[in-house]
């Protein structure tokens, strides 16, 4: 199937007055129609800053953007976007905070219909009847599950979500990773997650990448999940993969993500990446060989 | 005779009527020497736990005891390390420490007390920053130095309450590791309080999942039979921690509230969003949106 | 019980001040300064003023609350030119850097100017008008005086709006006027009525310092007039009504507030 999103060589320089600060360089990332990819990193690896760069909040220094066929310019409602803090409007009540994007995207629909999508999705995470509570009476998971609603709501292109659990506690977190799992199964849409939770990247992906330490950060290690979906905590917990995959995440976050593949040669430990493509799948790409040109 | 010990302690809050219970049938034991982990959701009543151990708050019913004697009151055998480090900000980090170490020992000599502050200070490594003051420290070395304080004052029992939540996720790592260390240095009694079970594995001999409150219970108590110093990523090879995690896990999500399965027949649209890339056409537009079929009705619980 | 109590005490609690204030009042009128009334000797001057409130027998011999009436009617036409001024400046302000830079020092030269020194000018440019002279060089001080914390305030609201809900703005690709009434409007209304609630304390201040010197009717007008006859007790009578009206209308706008607070 051919590539959905097509990241080409995105940079991104700050200036400072100390000279210019290079963020990202020469970032390359392919992404298939309905794949779930993770990026992967400490903080301060860039992974939050190519997320905004896709969603058009942040203009690239260099390089272009393609999503379905056509280069990005600028953020708009095509991309659904999670953010870390569920950015809520606080003086609307939960449903208008999901009317505004709704009415923005769908503004040839009737009311009637804008507001049905609003109310489908808002009852889908399980707020059905929190709906014309203010953002200030509702907990932070509540909060979150009102910014996937809206993000969802818009009927997408692609979804980009940035650290969207990141304020939860560890628990809260489980739940609503697989609140949006079963939303997002639905119509599979193409979506791009940044998050440093070594669980919810194996949760939710088709495919982690492991950004490495930045600045000029740049890709360390792919890993594919390939638990069969639907995705159940339980079920994924006790996969034979899991905890394989698991340490193989964790042992890069701790131990290899100061290494940089591109400059100190240090080939990536090829036992390390499992090989379990499907036929045809990849067939352009030879496993364990980072789909990105790394070229800084 | 356990050396912490909580017995069918019940606590709530608000007067008649509108009465919500917290905790309810609370029975812990610990032994002298222990590291027990409290694992559960926020808001679940992991900190009115904590308190009753500390004798801020005292249960409704039921006995915390501790050595066999009933706690009635905060006292300095048992230091507690707060969330939000509590560090006062016109102090340094060693003045933090010392004004601790004079409540607990006020009559050793000066020389005394400031050995047993540096050497506090050195436990946590932060011998470089001890005449900091706590806004030229990041999250993370507050926190040590609220360890090093609770250390300091020599408690019998030490009560972490989400000591870490507050912190990124690779300072938590170096943080856990550091906990971890000390502890098996000197082997106090603690309680660990947090929302996270990997932390709770990773630290503790003992590890108690609290369910999702109103009226929140202690789960069964797992042994983390996992040798020391143990290691987080070659952890995931050891068959019992996958044991653990997965009954940590399982315990904690089936506590949560049920949904009340209430099907209801929702209506959406099948229609699809306009190209805001586009300008909107100010006449002659099209009126309607595009439909890929009809309305979907779909039935969901909630 | 002890709920009770409390009450009973932040009750009763006032009135032990008000006491103790009118005490050091007799107390002074009796030892240092013999030319100012006592509290009974005011009450006995100021008691047709207060028990006839409406009454008009002159010019300047009217009910004291009828005094008031026509100073908050001056007030409210200067305070409301403020804020139609004073709301859009700080909303430029806050928006555009170079409007900032631009316009910002004079602000900062022009604020702390009192209104004593604004009312001559505000004669002076209203000269050519005639007998509104006065009433125009009134408004114009007042309207000059009390629109900087509204300028102010707006501006730091709108600086200080969360650049999150600016980045939602943005992904919803919400269009200008859009951005102004969902996001921007909305995010800054509680700094804006800080702003008011400011405004019109200061509004009422210099009603009082303006209507001393054009002489017009009004509380402050009276004071003056009540003065200049030597009739010390009538000016306490006027200052009293000054406090209490200022004190209703900062209540007031205090429940606005409160009630366009949306964060």
């Amino acid at each position: 199937m051919s590539e959905y999103l097509i990241i080409d060589n995105l940079t991104k320089i700050y200036p400072t007055p100390k000279g210019p600060s290079i963020i990202v360089k020469d970032f390359n990332l392919r992404i298939k129609k309905g794949e779930f990819v993770t990026l992967i990193g400490h903080s301060g690896c860039g992974k939050s800053t190519v997320l905004s760069m896709v969603a058009g909040l942040n203009p690239a220094t260099d390089g272009g953007i393609i999503l379905a066929g056509r280069e990005l310019a600028g953020a708009g409602p095509d991309r659904g976007i999670v953010f870390q803090s569920p950015c809520l409007l606080p003086w609307f009540t939960a449903l208008e905070n999901v009317r505004l994007g709704v009415d923005q995207a769908f503004y040839t629909a009737s009311r009637t219909e804008r507001h049905q999508i609003a109310e489908y999705y808002l009852t889908v995470v399980g707020l059905g009847d929190a709906a014309n509570k203010k953002p200030a009476e509702l907990s932070q998971g509540m909060r979150q599950r009102v910014g996937i609603a809206r993000a969802f709501a818009l009927s997408p292109k692609m979804l980009l979500l940035d650290e969207p659990f990141g304020m939860l506690d560890s628990l809260t977190r489980f739940e609503l990773q697989q609140v949006l799992i079963d939303l997002w199964r639905r119509d599979r849409k193409t979506a791009l997650m940044v998050t440093h939770d070594v669980d919810e990247a194996l949760f939710l992906s088709d495919r982690v990448i492991c950004m490495t330490n930045g600045p000029e950060a740049e890709v360390g290690e792919i890993l594919e999940v390939t638990f069969p979906r639907p995705r159940i905590r339980k079920e994924v917990l006790n996969h034979p993969d899991y905890y394989r995959l698991r340490e193989t995440l964790i042992s890069f976050l701790n131990e290899r993500s100061d290494l940089r593949p591109s400059r100190d040669k240090v080939g990536v430990e090829q036992n390390n990446i499992p090989h379990r493509n499907e036929p045809g799948d990849h067939a352009n790409r030879p496993p364990s060989t980072p789909a990105m040109a790394l070229t800084s | 005779m356990p050396f912490l010990e909580l017995k069918e302690v019940t606590k709530g809050f608000g007067a008649n009527g509108s009465r919500t219970e917290v905790l309810r049938n609370i029975n812990l034991q610990i032994e002298e020497g222990e590291f027990v982990a409290i694992v559960g959701y926020s808001g679940a009543g992991k900190t009115t736990l904590i308190n009753m151990i500390s004798g801020l708050a005292s249960p409704d019913s039921g006995q915390v005891s501790l050595g066999g004697k009933p706690i009635t009151g905060p006292a300095k055998d048992r230091g507690i390390v707060f969330q939000n480090y509590s560090l006062l900000p016109w102090l340094t980090v060693s003045e933090n420490i010392l004004l601790a170490v004079d409540q607990v020992f006020p009559d050793w000599p000066p020389e005394k007390k400031s050995h047993h502050v540096a050497s506090h200070v050195a436990k946590v490594n932060l011998s470089h920053a001890r005449d900091k003051r706590p806004a030229e420290l990041s999250g993370g070395m507050r926190q040590r130095v609220s360890v090093a304080r609770a250390l300091a004052m020599d408690p019998q029992v030490l009560l972490l309450d989400e000591p870490l939540s507050a912190l990124d996720a690779l300072t938590r790592a170096t943080l856990q590791d550091e906990i971890s260390r000390i502890w098996q240095d000197n082997r106090k009694t603690v309680v660990l309080i947090t929302n996270d079970p990997d932390e709770g594995i990773y630290l503790a001999d003992r590890i108690i999942p609290l369910s999702a409150g109103p009226g929140a219970t202690l789960g069964p108590s797992i042994p983390v039979d996992l040798h020391r110093p143990r290691d987080r990523k070659t952890l995931n090879q050891l068959t019992r921690f996958k044991e653990i995690r997965s009954q940590v896990i399982d315990y904690l999500l089936a506590s949560a509230p049920k949904r009340t399965e209430v099907q209801k027949t929702l209506i959406l649209p099948d229609i699809e969003p306009e190209d805001l890339s586009i300008p909107k056409p100010l006449m002659g537009g099209r009126k309607q949106p595009i439909r890929r079929g009809d309305i979907r009705r779909e039935s969901v619980e909630i | 019980m002890s709920n009770t109590l409390e009450k009973l005490k932040t009750a009763l609690l006032p009135l032990v001040g008000f006491a103790a204030a009118l005490t050091l009042w007799q107390a002074l009128s009796m030892t240092v300064s013999p030319d100012l009334p006592t509290p009974m000797k005011t009450w006995e001057e100021s008691r047709e003023y207060v028990f006839k409130p409406f009454a008009k027998r002159g010019e300047m011999d009217q009910g004291i609350l009828r005094f008031t009436w026509y100073s908050l009617i001056l007030v409210a036409k200067g305070y409301a030119i403020a804020l139609i001024i004073g709301t859009p400046i700080g909303f430029l302000l806050g928006l555009s850097k170079g409007f900032h830079s631009i316009f910002d020092p004079i602000i900062q030269i022009l604020r702390p100017v009192s209104p004593l020194a604004w009312l001559p000018l505000g004669l002076v440019l209203f000269l050519s008008a005639g007998k509104q002279a006065s009433e125009l060089g009134a408004l114009f001080t007042i309207a000059i005086c009390s629109m900087w914390p509204t300028v102010l305030n707006t501006a730091v609201g709108v600086r200080s709006i969360p650049q999150d809900y600016i980045n939602v703005a943005r992904a919803l690709k919400l269009s200008k006027a859009q951005t102004l009434m969902k996001v921007l409007l909305p995010a800054t209304l509680p700094y804006m009525f800080t702003g008011y609630r400011l405004s019109l304390g200061i509004a009422w201040l210099v009603i009082v310092a303006a209507e001393m010197l054009t002489g017009k009717p009004g509380v402050g007008g009276f004071l003056w007039q009540e003065y200049n006859a030597l009739n010390y007790a009538r000016i306490i009578l006027c200052i009293l009504t000054i406090g209490f009206v200022g004190f209703i209308l900062d209540r007031l706008m205090g429940l606005v507030e409160k009630r366009f607070k949306t964060a």
